[in-house]
């Protein structure tokens, strides 16, 4: 099955895949000064995954200065007050580790893959980094370069990538997520280091993050580490992570983007949705078994209607993902095969959206899919990094351990009345954002 | 620069993953052989397959014809149609997916303990009892045109097709690996059939199994999903090509604001006695991580490119090493110049001694990371098979790493590396680039 290869071209949004939560039984403990500790224990290999991450992401800028969370995660590689530029990713390799870091609209992360005999190590490194960071424009400015090429790399030489853009822009009014994670490029050129410095200074401090270790070892042995190294750096005062949030939303919205280098068209309507975190997320947990039954694979509504029965469609599916501190979204996608206008492509995913919320799901799609949901869960444990990833990111962004744990359970609990509610209460075409990804000189798609 | 601690043996550093891995041989009572890791910690098992001969088999004018079979084995077989097959996998929480590859066809299965032998029944079935059915096929057809039209503008892309047909013309490698629009629309049902028949056999086929199940009863399930297979797939060659890179650089012109630029020359075989230390050298030179030469230059001292690397890609009968960069346009030529002169240094006078234990530290030290997951080690197993690493190689694997001498490094850096044979293409409209050699 090819599906999900085209769909996932036109949908990838962010770091986080399919909310590919389980049951990780972690261990989790606070430092005085703050912050928290979890701990996923698999010992298969004498290895550990070290995580940090901040409560902290693109959606936390100031207006007018996008790409400043991006920016500083790219900068946390370079001096400190101790350490030479680049040093930190030398002593890593020199230690046979492997190293990255992340940045999303609600937290930015930063992780090392280590033998577990050097997670001492890299624990001082990152201790390190968390508060005593040099701001050198000699390091500054090369790095803005590296930035606009990773943008021009991600985004402008895409034509797609440029499209989901102008659709988040265009859903999210007032929110932030409106505003591109690795920011506009006339804002990164603008940049000062003061804005760097400022916003690393504001929201860099060991109450405001996250330690989340994963591998050979238990909280036990992680307590005198965590303390030595992360105890001793002092909490301070944080702000509150106030957004604006998004007004009543009344009109339908389409965006268009025809470019010459377009082969294969594709449309998409994005309606605002709530995640775990907004007053409506009681939705949530029906709105992700609504997205494994419209779009969830070969046998999905979306696919099966329009993919293999109507033949309309190369690749159909929905995409949904609750995991935020903020609003989220609820996509439906298709691309045509040849010969099919986008108006007819529209008008059967607007039949599937209309069928949902008139006539509801069936009490067996809704058990086949809550079936497969709760397998999802035993298969994420499997990976070191996997339980890392899920809970560092629901703690960054609103959640708790408790709300990963009983995930399974939550899911199982979903009912087909709430999932005929969640497609009620969300499905409002006056909120929601239609786009059209065409080539060059293509025919006007409207009905 | 200040050194943080102080020097690591590497014999303590390099935790040997066999300490914690034991691979098995199972060889089931029809004869067919796996390896396999035991891993009861969760109750799931991952299986990694594959045949040998990958897409470079499809006959002239079949191209792409290994990876249409690749997204259709899944859809229907035996008395499932592709809806009922799918369903089926959907409701056993099973992943089963295909791929071929230029020199292999591989297979991976992922399934909860509590369905294992339907699990490998629909394994079975899909390799033995491929339906193939009209509608199907015309789906599957209609998504891999879609996907190459989709491609046909996409830079990276456009690089890699230029780079393969310029390198390997008339050679199976210089070929699109799913195919042409015209390929790819005259496949029947019969060449997909004739496909299974001729080249998934038990003699060409390998198998890697990690998780919750024990040689005994993955003995008996080798049996019941591979033994229907013909005993032999049906014999092929294809000759050793090297690769025609002779220092030019091709431009392909496209409206696009950042110019992509992937550079190769000929490399060393996976079985080639010098692979090891060419391996460490090109870790020196633009390796993983950040710390590599090209990273240096390209990247951290004038931000030239967000992503920049080297990496050795051996096949059966090429090899590569090949790298890429991504460079906004006005500054594309000195991207060029500046790679092929951090090529040149590495040929002229190799790794510095600290280099090179760095290096072989991190390759070392980094060796078991890669034993993250049930699939990972799967894959990996199937890996050491396919290019005859042996049972043992997850032990002797570091070795071979701390073998590599200084003079080693230095005589193989002079032998591969050749700045004047680095073929270059550049997607975009780069500016700087006639002069840039």
């Amino acid at each position: 099955m090819i599906v999900r290869l085209i769909l996932f071209l036109l949908l990838a949004v962010g770091a986080t895949p399919m909310a590919a939560a389980g049951v990780f039984n972690p261990e989790s403990f606070t430092l005085a000064n703050g912050m928290q500790v979890v701990v996923v224990s698999n010992h298969r290999v004498p290895v550990v995954t070290h995580m940090v991450w901040y409560k902290v992401g693109a959606a936390d800028e100031p207006m007018g200065k996008s790409g400043i969370a991006h920016f500083l995660e790219h900068l946390m590689f370079k001096a400190t007050e101790t350490r030479a530029s680049g040093e930190f990713s030398k002593i890593v390799a020199r230690n046979g580790g492997r190293e990255n870091a992340f940045t999303s609209q609600d937290y930015t992360g930063y992780f090392q893959t280590v033998a577990v005999d050097r997670l001492p190590l890299v624990m001082e490194l990152e201790a390190d980094r968390m508060r005593n960071l040099r701001f050198d424009a000699e390091e500054v400015e090369p790095e803005r370069l590296v930035i606009l090429e990773e943008r021009r790399q991600r985004t402008d030489v895409s034509p797609r990538a440029i499209l989901r853009e102008h659709v988040n822009a265009t859903l999210f009014m007032n929110h932030p997520y409106g505003t591109p994670v690795i920011g506009w490029a006339h804002e990164i050129k603008t940049l000062s280091i003061d804005d760097l410095q400022s916003f690393y200074r504001r929201w860099y401090a060991p109450n405001n993050a996250i330690l989340v270790v994963a591998g050979d070892i238990t909280a036990a042995e992680l307590r005198p580490l965590a303390e030595r190294f992360y105890g001793a750096i002092p909490s301070q005062t944080m702000p509150e992570r106030a957004r604006p949030q998004e007004p009543p939303q009344s009109a339908a919205r389409r965006v268009e983007l025809r470019d010459a280098r377009v082969r294969q068209p594709s449309w998409s309507r994005s309606y605002l949705a709530p995640g775990y975190g907004s007053p409506e997320g009681r939705h949530a947990y029906a709105l992700e078994v609504l997205d494994e039954i419209m779009g969830g694979g070969a046998t999905s509504r979306m696919y099966r209607r329009l993919v293999v029965e109507n033949k309309l469609a190369v690749s159909a599916g929905t995409w949904y993902d609750p995991d935020g501190l903020g609003p989220s979204r609820f996509v439906f996608a298709g691309s045509p095969r040849p010969g099919i206008s986008m108006a007819r492509i529209e008008e059967a995913i607007a039949a599937e959206v209309a069928g949902v919320v008139a006539d509801g799901v069936t009490a067996t799609e809704v058990a086949r899919a809550r079936r497969r949901m709760r397998a999802s869960a035993v298969f994420a444990r499997d990976s070191l990094g996997g339980g890392a990833r899920v809970l560092g990111a629901a703690l960054a962004s609103g959640g708790n351990i408790e709300m990963v744990e009983t995930w399974p359970d939550r899911i199982a609990a979903v009912t087909v009345e709430e999932v005929n509610a969640a497609a009620k209460a969300v499905f409002l075409d006056t909120r929601s954002v239609t786009s059209l990804l065409l080539p060059e000189g293509a025919e006007e798609a409207r009905r | 620069m200040r050194i943080l601690v102080a020097a690591i043996l590497l014999a303590v550093l390099a935790v040997s993953p066999a300490r914690a891995i034991e691979v098995q041989r199972v060889v089931s009572p029809g004869g067919i052989e796996a390896w396999l890791v035991e891993d009861h910690t969760n109750p799931i098992i991952a299986l990694n397959l594959a045949f040998r001969g990958g897409n470079a088999l499809d006959p002239t004018g079949k191209e792409g014809l290994a990876n249409m079979v690749s997204g259709l084995l899944d859809e229907g077989a035996g008395e499932y149609d592709s809806q009922a097959f799918q369903g089926r996998l959907e409701d056993l929480a099973v992943t089963l997916s295909f791929n071929a590859g230029r020199d292999a066809f591989s297979g991976r299965l992922r399934t909860l303990t509590e369905n294992r032998d339907a699990a490998f029944d629909m394994l079975h079935l899909a390799l033995t009892g491929p339906r193939f059915d009209e509608e199907p096929v015309g789906r599957i057809r209609q998504q891999i045109l879609a996907g190459l039209r989709a491609d046909s503008e996409n830079p990276s892309y456009i690089a890699r097709r230029t780079m393969s047909r310029s390198l390997y013309a008339g050679h199976p490698y210089g070929r699109p690996g799913r195919g042409t629009a015209e390929s790819v629309a005259a496949f029947t049902a019969a060449d997909l059939h004739v496909f299974v028949g001729d080249r998934l056999g038990r003699d060409n086929l390998v198998v890697g199994v990690v998780g919750d199940i024990d040689k005994a009863a993955l003995a008996a399930l080798l049996d019941s999903t591979f033994a229907a297979l013909p005993a032999a797939a049906k014999p092929w060659r294809l000759r050793d090509q090297a690769p025609a890179a002779r220092g030019d650089t091709m431009v392909i012109r496209k409206p696009v604001p950042q110019s992509w630029i992937l550079f190769a020359q000929p490399g060393v075989k996976r079985d080639d006695p010098d692979f090891y230390v060419a391996f460490v050298v090109n870790q020196v030179l633009g390796g993983s991580g950040f710390t590599s030469r090209l990273y240096d230059e390209v990247r951290e001292k004038r931000g030239l490119a967000y992503s920049i690397g080297s990496r050795l890609f051996p096949l059966n009968h090429t090899a590569l090493m090949v790298g890429s960069a991504g460079t906004a346009n006005p500054r594309a030529g000195e991207t060029v110049k500046l790679v092929r002169a951090t090529w040149r240094a590495m040929a002229e006078n190799g790794p510095t001694e600290a280099e090179l234990t760095d290096v072989k530290t991190y390759l070392a030290g980094s060796f078991p990371l890669r034993f993250s997951s049930s699939g990972h080690i799967a894959r990996m197993l199937v890996g050491m098979q396919l290019e005859n690493l042996g049972i043992d190689y997850l032990e002797r694997r570091n070795g071979f790493i701390e073998a590599v001498t200084l003079d080693d490094a230095r005589r193989v850096a002079r032998r591969l590396f050749d700045a004047d044979s680095l073929f270059v293409v550049v997607v975009g409209e780069p500016e700087g680039i006639d002069d840039a050699r």
